[in-house]
């Protein structure tokens, strides 16, 4: 188990490398200038020069490169052009809203996933299982940015239970007053996981159902309760896997929905970073979240071979 | 019926009768496994250093339980993969030698065992046929007529099967099917892995018949693979008894199950059901599970699981030696005339 | 011949079926999918066929009739924020959403089985290659991959197309391998290739129509999110520019007026989610028509 663990992480480096190369790509596929951005239209050749070389611009690109990566590993992702605070510091900050957001939506997600998926795959072809798989189908189908607006419609605008946009006033606490600004954009982020661990989970729970060793344990006189009890423990370690994955997602997809409900997470942060072409922001918003999506894959897989006992030793 | 002859000559008997139709010599194939970082380089020796022959017009079965390399030695006639060492002769010639790929495709073809999987699901089984005679030239229209042709000569009738797809008809029919497109290139060798395996009894023993028919009207040449003894029986002339990728007997067939000098050939014998209660037998069975591959043990591969074991087995890998006289050898100790084996033959005495 | 093998031949003479009929039948009898097709070719032939529908003037507002409610009269959906009428909208809308969700997957469906039947089929240096490559894409969240392109590529229907083609080749590609690798280890290839065909020729005989159908189902699966994101780029202001109609763009500008006229504000996610619906349903379709093993 250790060598497999060890083996997977040194697998994990060259990817590691190539993600940083990709995100320092980037910005050099940028049409035009990436300084344009800060300098004053009227600026003079010599100042432009001037701050070329202060953001290291006028070095050849593989010396950039490895100054880039160099600074990174030292936790100096570069300035933000736009408000001049070290990007570290802006994606940091980041990071942890969009954390909240993006764990609360995979846990409402995994839940509702898991009971629907169980149920409909328990009641292969009743009705119930119609109904449960179509709210998956609609949950993959329906595009969130929408379902947002639709929910805000619902709840901020006629009903006036729930607030609209933010995370609360000040910092965030684990209070009513935060947490109701949660709850809308967090149960619309968790229809995309919803959708995808129900098919999942009903997949699996048929698959273990037509298995010679369910028809083994009613035949030894178990009762359904007891056989349901073996399907959730055959489904689990690949549902766990599965809402792994979507965390990873979500993480990174979360620019949609904290658009709609201007949630001050990452997503938000490449939103201005794009618009104000804010290129080292971008850069580092996207190495961080590429990053830590890279390493959530990595826990997914050492944590599944650690449940799994088929997947050990392969 | 003769309308094939005109299209697809089958190819020339090159160096007469006595000239071994195949010739095998120490053919080897080493799997990697492993390696990379933290994980040992390892090698599976699949088919380590085998050699025989087979004479033009005869029947060789190969026998040994699962996994002992008889299909990669089947792969490996067909050049299917590449192989580590060891030539294969086929007439005379060597394949890249004065024998090129494509007539060399032509004169060896191969039935597999999977007769589902070894058709194109997507293809009519008429089509399945006729694609060999297309890749060596033959026009579309002459390539149909041909493969209802040989549908009839394996007992399909063409106008109820030619239009099916391989899950419509049975796994017997499939297997025909299979016979059929290995015959279209009129080949002089045909491989049968595990040909007849996966069919019902029944069905098998009319596969068989239909066989030995073929053999006769085409003038074939099989390599029979199984794990099958009574199938290798009624269908062999000589047989190899394959063992952890090696040969450990060798001999016609009457003669290797009269009178087994290999302690694993006896001990496979020894494992088939008798039918006649005055034939059982008091062998030793054959104990334990063949050792890993990965890690084949020193000297003879069999000692871990042979009841006459003796440290000189664990010493040296003991080489095919004649058991009695003509064309019967084994590869034991105990028939190698003075190798240390307390029951082998004195050196130099008649064995 | 022996007796059993003239039983045998006694097996009624029946008209054989091609796997592709097959699957038409099965699929062309299950009435979610055909419900689907038909929502689809309808929204499909309007945006086509728009500008002889008798329309008003997508483009041509009035700041005298803005935002009206769904059922004016003259106004069956409403206007929108700068009085334009929405039925015609969301219908011209049709023409640059599905473009833009749709020709990406079929750009990467085109690149994408390529990529991976080659590395597939030849397996060795050429897969481990492609499919290294491929693993660093996937180190991304298609989301995040999508918008950073678009981002630094700037907005715009091209670049939005390339962005979305950059984040689907992979997940093609990784499917078409797995199935060529799969399909590449059946007996009937190497039977193939025993018979002496080269590798072009396998491929296209032998390979081509056992893979091509399973990547087809993914890839019509994919337009379903390719549709999401596309519109979405849109929303976000990477994709399509006013004053085009486009149904995620509209569904930007209309953003601020679900206060006043939310019946109104919503109509282009319903456009959004009723082709993306009937994507999965038709994938979800044709998948299982195609699983014939009785």
């Amino acid at each position: 188990m250790l060598v497999y663990i060890l083996r997977r992480i040194i697998y994990v480096i060259p990817i590691v490398i190539a993600v940083a190369l990709v995100c320092f790509l980037l910005v050099h596929i940028t049409p035009g200038d990436p300084l344009v951005a800060v300098l004053p239209a009227d600026a003079s050749a010599e100042l432009a020069a001037q701050m070329r070389a202060a953001y290291g611009f006028d070095r050849p690109l593989p010396v950039q490169f490895g100054l880039w990566i160099w600074q990174a590993l030292h936790g100096n992702l570069g300035t933000s052009i736009a408000s001049g605070r070290p990007v570290l510091a802006e994606v940091t900050q980041a990071v942890g809203n969009t954390f909240i957001l993006a764990v609360t939506a995979s846990l409402i997600g995994f839940f509702f996933g898991v009971f629907f998926g169980l149920v409909a795959g328990y009641f292969r072809n009743t009705w119930v299982d119609k109904v449960a798989t179509s709210i998956a189908v609609a949950g993959v189908s329906v595009p969130h940015y929408w379902l947002g607006m639709v929910l805000v419609i619902i709840f901020s605008v006629w009903l006036n239970w729930l607030p609209a946009v933010g995370n609360g006033p000040g910092g965030w606490a684990w209070d009513w007053v935060h947490m109701r600004h949660l709850i809308l954009p967090a149960v619309t982020m968790s229809v995309i996981p919803m959708g995808i661990v129900t098919r999942t989970v009903r997949a699996l729970t048929g698959d273990i159902l037509s298995q010679d060793f369910v028809e083994a344990l009613r035949s030894k006189g178990l009762k359904e309760t007891q056989v349901f009890r073996h399907v959730v423990k055959n489904a689990a370690p690949t549902a766990v896997a599965v809402m792994g994955l979507q965390l990873g997602y979500l993480l990174g997809g979360s620019i949609l929905i904290e658009t709609v409900f201007s949630w001050p997470g990452t997503g938000f942060l490449l939103n201005s970073a794009i618009f104000q072409r804010d290129l080292p922001l971008l850069q580092g918003t996207i190495l961080v979240l590429a990053l830590f999506f890279v390493f959530l894959n990595l826990v997914v897989d050492i944590a599944q071979a650690s449940i799994d006992p088929r997947i050990k030793r392969s | 019926m003769t309308l094939i002859e005109p299209i697809l000559e089958p190819l020339a008997d090159i160096g007469g009768p006595a000239q071994p139709l195949l010739d095998v010599k120490n053919l080897t194939k080493h799997f990697p496994v492993g390696g990379g970082f933290l994980a040992e380089k390892k090698t599976v020796r699949a088919v380590d250093d085998v050699s025989f022959s087979i004479a033009k017009g005869e029947t060789v079965g190969i026998v040994g339980e699962s996994g002992c390399g008889k299909s990669t030695t089947a792969r490996l006639l067909m050049h299917l993969m590449p192989r580590n060492a060891g030539e294969i002769l086929f007439d005379g010639e060597t394949v890249g030698g004065t024998l090129t790929m494509r007539d060399f495709r032509r004169g060896m073809q191969m039935v597999f065992q999977d007769s589902y999987a070894s058709l194109n699901p997507r293809l009519t089984i008429e089509d399945s046929i006729a694609f060999g005679p297309k890749v060596h030239g033959i026009a579309d229209k002459e390539a149909r007529v041909l493969a209802r042709d040989l549908m009839g000569k394996v007992g399909l009738r063409p106008e109820v099967f030619a239009n099916r797809y391989p899950h419509e008809v049975s796994g017997g029919q499939r297997q025909r099917v299979n016979i059929a497109r290995a015959l279209a290139l009129k080949p002089r060798l045909v491989i049968l892995d595990e040909a007849v395996s996966a069919l019902d009894k029944s069905v098998e023993a009319q596969v068989l018949n239909l066989l030995t028919d073929l053999k006769r009207e085409f003038g074939l040449t099989y390599l029979f693979i199984s794990h099958d003894l009574n199938v290798v029986r009624y269908i062999s002339d000589r047989v190899l008894v394959m063992y952890l990728g090696q040969v450990v007997e060798l001999g016609p067939v009457d003669e290797v199950w009269d009178g087994p000098a290999h302690p694993y050939t006896r001990a496979l014998l020894a494992a088939m059901p008798a039918l006649d209660p005055d034939q059982r037998t008091q062998e030793p069975p054959i104990t334990g599970d063949p050792p890993n591959p990965i890690d084949p043990p020193p000297g003879c591969r069999f000692h871990t699981r042979c009841a006459f074991f003796e440290p000189v087995c664990a010493e040296a890998c003991p080489a095919l030696a004649p058991v009695a006289g003509g064309a019967h050898f084994a590869a034991c100790h105990m028939v190698i005339p003075g190798s240390g084996h307390s029951r082998a033959p004195k050196a130099g005495g008649n064995p | 011949m022996s007796a059993t093998d003239a039983a045998l031949q006694a097996a009624p003479v029946q008209k054989a079926r091609g796997y592709w009929a097959t699957v038409g039948r099965r699929f062309s009898r299950d009435k979610v999918s055909m419900v689907c097709a038909a929502v689809l070719l309808a929204i499909v032939l309007a945006a086509i066929f728009a500008p002889w529908l008798g329309l008003a003037d997508p483009y041509q507002g009035s700041m005298i009739r803005r935002l009206r409610h769904i059922g004016t009269p003259g106004y069956l959906l409403g206007t929108d924020e700068l009085g334009r009428d929405m039925l015609s909208r969301l219908i011209y809308g049709g023409r640059l959403s599905l473009l833009i969700g749709i020709l990406p997957v079929v750009l990467a469906f085109g690149i994408g089985t390529s990529l991976g039947l080659l590395a597939g089929y030849l397996g060795g240096a050429v897969n481990t290659i492609i499919m290294r490559t491929i693993d660093v894409f996937y180190a991304f969240p298609s989301v995040l991959l999508a918008i950073a392109i678009s981002g630094v590529l700037g907005a715009g229907i091209v670049n939005s197309i390339v962005s979305l083609t950059v984040v689907f080749v992979p997940q093609i590609t990784r499917v078409a391998e797995s199935v060529t690798t799969s399909v590449r280890n059946l007996d009937f290839v190497d039977a193939a290739r025993a018979s002496g065909a080269g590798a072009i020729t396998i491929m296209r005989v032998h390979m081509l129509g056992n893979v091509l159908g399973p990547i087809f189902v993914y890839a019509t699966g994919l337009i379903s999110v390719s549709m999401i994101l596309a519109s979405g780029l849109s929303f976000l202001g990477l994709g399509t520019k006013p004053p085009e109609p486009e149904w995620g763009l509209m569904l930007n500008t209309l953003r601020t007026a679900i206060y006043v006229n939310p019946g109104v504000a919503a109509l282009p996610g319903v456009m959004i989610f009723a082709v993306s619906i009937c994507f999965n349903m038709l994938s979800d379709g044709l998948r299982s028509a195609m699983d014939i093993r009785n």
